[in-house]
């Protein structure tokens, strides 16, 4: 267990769990918003892929790094449009279209690599995010390092956390978008688009699943591969159950997430390492993903209209 | 924009929409094709030429169908109860490392073959059953915990390759053992490159059909996928059906991994799967669930794979257009399918 608490103590470790839940929060609470508005977004996985390919591909052909961020975000936003249009006004299957997004995303992003990187083995290295550390909070024990020597990246999606609680439980948008997806008739009884608020709740969303996707290749690894989101995207899906659909609480479980991946990956190199195979420790997001949906099975409070197309005048 | 129901659709209705789908699907193609600069028409060409142009390429189509017909039937028998059964891949693999414990000596001939593929299927539905259970019993969303598993299950090939299972005369490759002889499915025609996965393939698949249509649990499926609540309250019982649902949709996806085990490959190995549970899922949507149409869907989807290889190797597109052209072709058909029941109207 002294390997454990060495490695609780230790500033580095608090400072790679806030890294590794940054990805993550930017992905959860766009898929919130999403689910909350009264959709599901199973095309998050893709969309993170195409956020994290178009965003670097933008700054190695020139762009500023918020430059990439932005197109990440539009290229996010675009596949999100497309989600949009055949799950909530034609009402298709959320599942089907959103697995259909994720082949579409992802396929896209390799076929575009392939051709304007045709020869390339190893892919080329951006200049990513550099850590800002925050004068005077920075030199706090432990804590200094984890939260305020972060990149400018991971403040952002703090900032975006706090704006999305904010909007959507302060603002009549919020209202509105939450009462599309617990009860789209009385939204249209007052006089707005149930179609507008949900489509709208989907490209907003998908726009931030991309910006996470983007974190990776612009903030922590300056570089893309195929495989590099590898199921991120559904632990997000399980992290906005296991947040009961509130952003603060989605927030935490992203960030206790992050914690546990970043103890496994920190107990391979201790001897506990030495007798089970790595393996198991990277088996230890996924199996604490479907932990977290189990123990918030009883309690969670699913949005009652989620998954539930509307069709105006139907009753 | 609303949708109203077309109360008796034409023929033209519903032969039109899929035509146009899969017709804009070409012309996405040609565009793709153009955008990295080949011919757009030679490209198509050199796609059905490499899928189907010679006995060889034939061949292959054939066996490249053969997993994705076991994965389409997996997912179509699911989706047709609501099931949301993402987790193809994982069962997939569980049917695999079956047919390597028992098919590499374990069991002597002629047993073998047939206890394995029990045993295959048996695994694959235990693999589904978790998350199934964890549905029927505390409500926990299937379509995420499947999807999991997928992850989870390929680290632990990874570790069986690495460790347990590892070939020792494998010059340190992560592989398994091959097959003994007894425990390979025999080739369909001798001299041709076909095994009986294919053959074990298409019957799966007209058992399923007579399941579907002729048998109870293939009504309460339907019930059960078409409105739970009704169903309930008519008498199913809609979690036992649900269950036994599961043990036939995990038992078919592990046959995909038994077969390209025993019948394609002889060994395991981590990339014995490009895919092939998630594909599954455009293969059953394209057939629109129906069993005998997965057989269809899993050819035209194996054509595009194998036809995409032989192109990208000539013309020099990248490969990854059979992806992106499956996932168009995807969205599309389930667009007009819905087009074929429900007209679009103003207000």
């Amino acid at each position: 267990m002294s390997a454990v608490w060495e490695i609780l103590i230790s500033a580095s470790f608090w400072a790679a769990a806030v890294r590794i839940a940054s990805p993550l929060i930017f992905a959860t609470m766009g898929e919130l918003i999403c689910e909350r508005a009264g959709v599901l977004n199973l095309g998050i996985e893709g969309i993170m892929v195409i956020g994290a390919f178009t965003g670097w591909m933008a700054v190695y052909q020139g762009m500023p790094l918020w430059g990439g961020v932005g197109v990440a975000m539009a290229a996010g936003m675009a596949f999100g449009f497309l989600h949009a249009v055949l799950t909530v006004p034609f009402g298709l299957s959320q599942h089907v279209v959103g697995l259909g997004v994720t082949l579409l995303a992802t396929s896209t992003s390799s076929f575009a690599y392939r051709l304007i990187l045709p020869e390339v083995t190893s892919p080329p290295k951006i200049e990513p995010f550099q850590p800002l550390a925050i004068p005077g909070l920075s030199k706090i024990p432990l804590l200094g390092e984890a939260l305020f020597a972060q990149t400018p990246l991971t403040y952002a999606g703090f900032a975006v956390a706090l704006l999305t609680g904010f909007v959507l439980f302060r603002t009549p948008l919020g209202l509105a978008v939450r009462a599309a997806g617990e009860n789209p008739s009385a939204v249209e009884a007052q006089g707005l688009s149930v179609t507008g608020l949900r489509m709208g709740a989907v490209v907003v969303g998908s726009g931030l699943m991309a910006v996470g996707g983007a974190f990776l290749t612009l903030s922590a690894f300056s570089s893309f591969f195929f495989e590099m989101v590898n199921g991120r995207g559904w632990i997000c899906v399980a992290l906005v159950v296991f947040g009961a659909w509130r952003p603060g609480k989605a927030v935490l479980g992203a960030l206790l997430f992050a914690g546990f991946d970043a103890l496994q990956i920190r107990l391979q190199q201790t001897p506990i390492g030495a007798v089970l195979p790595y393996q198991v420790f990277l088996m230890v997001p996924y199996a604490l993903s479907i932990l977290a949906l189990i123990l918030m099975s009883r309690r969670a409070e699913v949005p009652a209209a989620l998954m539930v197309p509307y069709n105006k005048g139907e009753r | 924009m609303r949708l109203e129901p077309v109360a008796n659709p034409s023929l033209a209705r519903r032969l039109g929409y899929p035509a146009a789908a899969l017709g804009a699907t070409v012309v996405i193609a040609s565009l793709l094709a153009l955008l990295a600069g080949a011919e757009p028409f030679g490209t198509l060409g050199l796609i059905l030429q490499g899928a189907a142009g010679s006995k060889f390429a034939a061949l292959e189509t054939l066996n490249r169908a053969t997993p994705l017909i076991f994965t389409g039937l997996s997912v179509a028998v699911a989706f047709r109860a609501k099931l949301w059964n993402i987790g193809a891949e994982a069962q997939l693999y569980a049917g695999a490392i079956v047919a390597v414990l028992l098919g590499t000596g374990a069991l002597g001939s002629p047993l073998v073959l047939p206890v394995s593929a029990l045993a295959a299927m048996l695994a694959g539905a235990l693999v589904l059953l978790g998350p199934v259970l964890l549905k029927t019993r505390l409500g926990v969303d299937e379509v995420v915990t499947t999807l999991l598993l997928n992850f989870i299950m390929l680290l632990f090939v990874s570790y069986l390759l690495e460790g347990p299972m590892k070939d020792p005369m494998g010059m340190g490759w992560p592989k398994s053992a091959a097959l003994i002889k007894e425990a390979r499915l025999p080739r369909l025609v001798e001299g041709l490159r076909l095994h009986w996965g294919f053959g074990l393939a298409l019957i799966a698949a007209v058992l399923v059909w007579l399941v579907q249509t002729r048998a109870t649990l293939g009504f309460e499926m339907r019930a059960v996928g078409q409105n739970a609540g009704a169903a309930r309250f008519a008498g199913i019982p809609v979690n036992a059906v649900l269950v036994k649902t599961a043990l036939l949709s995990g038992g078919l996806a592990a046959l995909a991994g038994w077969s390209e085990v025993a019948g394609l490959k002889g060994h395991l190995s981590l990339d014995l799967s490009p895919g092939f549970g998630y594909t599954g899922i455009i293969v059953a949507m394209l057939a629109m669930l129906h069993p005998l149409g997965v057989v269809v869907a899993a050819l035209f989807v194996a054509g595009i794979f194998v036809g995409s290889d032989a192109m990208s190797r000539a013309a020099g597109v990248p490969t990854y257009i059979a992806d992106m052209l499956l996932a168009v072709a995807l969205l599309l058909m389930v667009l007009a399918i819905l087009l074929t029941r429900f007209r679009v109207v103003r207000g």
